[in-house]
């Protein structure tokens, strides 16, 4: 029998504001424990929620760049439940009037995903369990969430990943959110479920939590979906529950039966009044909105005829594309850009230990030295020596002209040179005329080297071919 | 000494600011007149505040006053009169509470309620009932009782109460006082226990109309803690008094005129309302529909809330925590069931039942429809009337214990107070008649939402027409005397 896979992803989005979504506490990560809390998240008695505005904006960037209709008037509802991280006891979410709706993301293979709805809402405490008691860190509560839930329009493992990619990538270049799966600023739930190939009734589904990466998230899909086939193809049927994967034993593990699940009661928060996006709002963000990433690689491609590789990895972060665009801006070829900003400054950013944020060369730097290649004035080995010295601060040119690095183009000073290492390596040259073509190559590299560096590789190779040639007659 | 206590807070201020009497001769009269005052039980805590130097145009600067043990007063125990929150310091001071102190109000302490102001008899407070000062064995009305009663045995010159379905207005009324709930949004929640945030309203109970509507000059205004709170502009309410009631059209609703009101309150209504035509008003009988679900409607969101609300006392973080729970669930249901008591355990009950899938659509969702139809009634009653007066309750104040058994029939008392929370709109409660057995009567007035100056007004000049306002009990102001 031949099953397809059906999913639907529940994504929670830690907004990047500075402050939490209905207090002014802070909401740095990993600060000692209890201690960006106040009144507000805590819950004390007489304390009321008061919106942050910034986290609606960031929610509505999100929106907007997800396709989705914003809701005009938008309300919180109050989702109750006691558990020892929740210090109301009840979380403010939306329900009834989610901020937005009915969105689409389109995959890089051109396939879309319906959004069915976002809204906003607040994140929970955690709970440290050790040995012989549990302790709360309340620092979470009241940090800024966005729910993105998608219609079960995903087929398998290597799909949720790919949305997965692509939201991260979209939300990223928003900065409405960092996407940090490892800090836990990108959660995400799976629903799945298997029907017969073909048919158009959904399954039985389930749920599957504490996916760290989106590697967990691939590996246990696909072990879900084994795991629900196999069942069906016993002639079983799939419980509908909720379940854990298990990292380690690389398997999903039942919690709860979802119709244990609790009544939330939700109903309107009366402390939170109804609230408004008015169109005006809206059209300014879109004015706002900067290119994405996918909006980025097509113009590429289309205008600078650049591989899909070379666009996707240029565009893989706002600040790398960004950094590449003013590098071509300064007058680069596009291409030559992309091959240094992949090679070089990807290499260095790595050794250093930087984001791709932090590159400390200024592109005005970049489009220098490459010039300066394009110029013949350095090649391309020297180059790279002078890439290394002005990454993190000079001028190329200076840097050239100070160590005396430009390149000579003097053919009979080349010849002459040449000529001294052809009479000191006398073997080679044997080897050369007994037929050994690799000889010359070592040849160009022995007088390359005797120039220092300093001329037109090609330049040197023809020259000592000249000279080799002579030698033979 | 005595005299002082026959002023008003405002002429009290005054004599203050005069040098006729030092504040701190006042301060210590009311703080003698509290300590022999036990048996009402009007106080959970005493402790007064430090003056602070007022402005020199504050109105009340001086004079002292209390607060409703359900509004945070930073550093002293707040605790909603429940075993729950006996030991809870907040951290912050209500907004009300913080704007009349810095006004140079003294606070001489936080006073009795039901229990997280739910009920009408400030029956169910952990420590003990309030009782009514003009007869022990009456109660005091809830559940802001023991703020009226302080203010009618004249311990304080005015108190701070919270309204949520009548909780200022009843025990105004069961004490023969002057208590006013003003319009929802006009006074800021900051601080004040939620019980029912869609309805709570913190508002004053003091001796007369002119005193309520110099404590609101000061309590009213937009604060940005509260996202319930309204912008204003807010006008002073005490410029409004004029007294003058010509052109007013006034309407006593038949729906709240009915056959429930006993002889001696429609006698003292109808002569309240001769009084108020003689200002100058016009006072009819009107017809009014859709306001007979307003009560039932009222108790289903309210109970709602209340018991999401009070999900938050769970014994983890703060207040009252069982021992011997064997898991954190456990740990809940142990905690709530000792910090609870019984009217509040019913509310919160109630409230989780009428929440749940399956009740959501049949009671919370028809309560909210009807609450649109209660504010299209009184929108309808605006365009022929200014204002509305009706009784605050039918009959004489519960006696202690009368109905604590019975509380369906406790709850059907509230419709005549209910739907001014309901529709969000400023009502005052104000003394109007006696009755034989030397209770007062109380009469309600209530206005369109920002209506509030008009509302005080009707009552300013009633107040000048009548001296219902001036009767004390005999205990009046004894304290002072009493060694």
């Amino acid at each position: 029998m031949n099953w397809d896979v059906v999913i639907g992803l529940e994504t929670h989005v830690e907004l990047s504001t500075q402050s939490k979504v209905f207090c002014g506490c802070s909401t740095a990560f990993g600060a000692p424990p209890n201690t960006l809390c106040c009144p507000v998240c805590l819950g004390l008695p007489g304390s009321l929620p008061v919106l942050n505005e910034q986290a609606v904006e960031l929610a509505l960037k999100a929106a907007l760049a997800l396709n989705c209709t914003v809701t005009p008037v938008s309300r919180f509802d109050r989702k109750n439940y006691f558990y020892p991280d929740l210090p109301k006891a009840y979380q403010i979410s939306q329900l009834y009037a989610p901020l937005a709706r009915d969105g689409h993301l389109d995959l890089p293979g051109g396939r879309r995903i319906r959004i069915s709805e976002m809204h906003l809402e607040e994140d929970a405490g955690k709970l440290h369990h050790h040995a012989d008691r549990t302790a709360v860190d309340y620092n979470r509560c009241g940090v800024p969430l966005v729910e993105i839930v998608t219609a079960p329009d995903l087929t398998g493992g290597e799909e949720a990943v790919a949305y997965l990619e692509q939201l991260r990538s979209i939300l990223q270049y928003l900065g409405v959110s960092d996407c940090r799966m490892e800090e836990g600023s990108l959660r995400c739930d799976v629903n799945l479920s298997v029907r017969l190939a073909g048919s158009s009734e959904l399954g039985t589904r389930t749920e599957l939590k504490n996916l760290g990466s989106l590697r967990a998230v691939r590996l246990a899909c696909e072990y879900e979906a084994q795991r629900q086939i196999a069942i069906l193809e016993s002639g079983g049927q799939v419980r509908c529950q909720t379940c854990r994967w298990d990292e380690e034993a690389r398997r999903t593990v039942p919690m709860r039966d979802k119709e244990q699940v609790g009544d939330y009661r939700y109903f309107p928060d009366p402390d939170l009044p109804p609230l408004a996006v008015g169109e005006e709002w809206l059209t300014h963000l879109r004015a706002e909105q900067p290119e994405l990433a996918h909006e980025k690689a097509a113009r590429y491609a289309r205008d600078w005829q650049l591989g899909e590789y070379d666009c996707a990895t240029l565009t893989s972060r706002r600040g790398l594309a960004e950094f590449f665009e003013q590098v071509v801006a300064l007058g680069a070829p596009p291409k030559q850009a992309a091959n240094w900003i992949m090679g070089q400054v990807l290499r260095r950013l790595s050794a250093d230990g930087l984001a791709v944020e932090e590159i400390p060369m200024s592109a005005r730097s970049l489009a220098d030295l490459i010039r300066l290649v394009e110029q013949g004035t350095v090649n391309r080995n020297t180059a790279v020596e002078v890439f290394d010295a002005v990454f993190t601060g000079g001028d190329p040119a200076e840097y050239v002209r100070t160590h005396r690095l430009e390149q000579s183009s003097d053919t009979e000073q080349i010849a002459s040179v040449a000529a001294d290492v052809l009479a000191q390596n006398h073997k080679s040259v044997e080897d050369w005329l007994s037929g050994k073509e690799k000889a010359a190559g070592f040849l160009v590299g022995q007088t390359m080297r005797a120039l220092g560096g300093k001329a037109p590789p090609a330049l040197v190779g023809d020259v000592v071919r000249q000279l080799l040639e002579r030698e033979r007659s | 000494m005595n005299q002082l206590f026959d002023l008003t807070a405002l002429e009290l201020a005054r004599a203050i600011a005069r040098g006729d009497v030092a504040q701190s001769d006042v301060i210590q009269g009311s703080a003698d007149c509290i300590a022999v005052s036990d048996k009402l039980n009007c106080f959970t805590a005493i402790s007064v505040s430090d003056p602070i130097a007022a402005t020199p145009d504050s109105s009340l600067s001086g004079v002292p006053m209390a607060v409703k043990d359900n509004l945070c007063l930073a550093g002293t125990a707040t605790t909603c009169a429940s075993r729950m929150l006996r030991d809870f310091i907040p951290p912050y001071t209500a907004a009300a509470v913080e704007k009349l102190l810095c006004a140079g109000a003294v606070c001489m302490g936080k006073t009795n309620l039901d229990e997280f102001a739910i009920g009408s008899t400030s029956e169910t407070s952990f420590f003990g009932p309030v009782k009514n000062p003009w007869n022990l064995e009456y109660s005091a009305g809830g559940s802001s009782g023991g703020s009226a009663a302080a203010v009618a045995a004249g311990l304080v010159w005015y108190a701070l109460g919270s309204d949520t379905g009548g909780s200022i207005r009843h025990p105004a009324a069961c004490c023969g006082v002057t208590g006013m709930k003003p319009t929802y949004g006009t006074v800021s929640r900051y601080g004040l226990v939620s019980y029912a945030s869609s309805f709570d309203q913190i508002g004053p109970i003091a001796r007369d109309a002119a005193d309520c509507a110099a404590v609101l000059d000061i309590i009213r205004g937009h604060d940005r803690r509260d996202s319930t709170s309204l912008p204003g502009p807010y006008p002073s309410l005490s410029a409004q008094l004029t007294g003058d009631l010509r052109s007013v059209r006034i309407g006593i609703p038949d729906v709240y005129f009915d056959e429930a009101v006993d002889e001696p309150t429609r006698c003292a209504i109808l002569s309240c309302a001769d009084a108020l035509r003689r200002r100058g008003a016009t006072v009819e009988l009107c017809r009014a529909s859709g306001l007979e679900h307003a009560v039932h409607a009222y108790y289903v969101l309210a109970c709602a809330q209340a018991s999401s609300n009070l999900a938050r006392y769970d014994g983890v973080r703060y207040g009252c925590r069982a021992e011997a729970a064997h898991d954190v669930q456990d740990l809940f249901v142990r905690s709530r069931s000792l910090g609870f008591g019984r009217e509040v355990q019913r509310r919160i009950l109630l409230g989780t039942y009428l929440l749940s899938d399956e009740n959501y659509d049949t009671y919370y969702k028809k309560a909210v429809a009807v609450r649109h139809q209660v504010e299209g009634a009184f929108r309808a009653l605006w365009h022929s009337y200014d204002l509305l007066l009706t009784p605050v309750f039918p009959g004489p104040p519960p006696k202690l214990g009368q109905k604590t058994n019975d509380p369906v029939a406790l709850y059907q008392e509230d419709r005549y107070v209910a739907c001014a929370n309901l529709a969000g709109l400023p009502a005052l409660s104000m003394p109007c008649g006696m009755r034989q057995e030397g209770l007062p009567i109380g009469v309600q007035l209530l206005g369109p939402r920002m209506s509030d100056g008009a509302v005080l007004n009707a009552a300013f000049a009633f107040q000048q027409e009548t001296d219902f306002h001036r009767r004390h009990p005999p205990m009046f102001g004894l304290g002072g005397d009493a060694e």
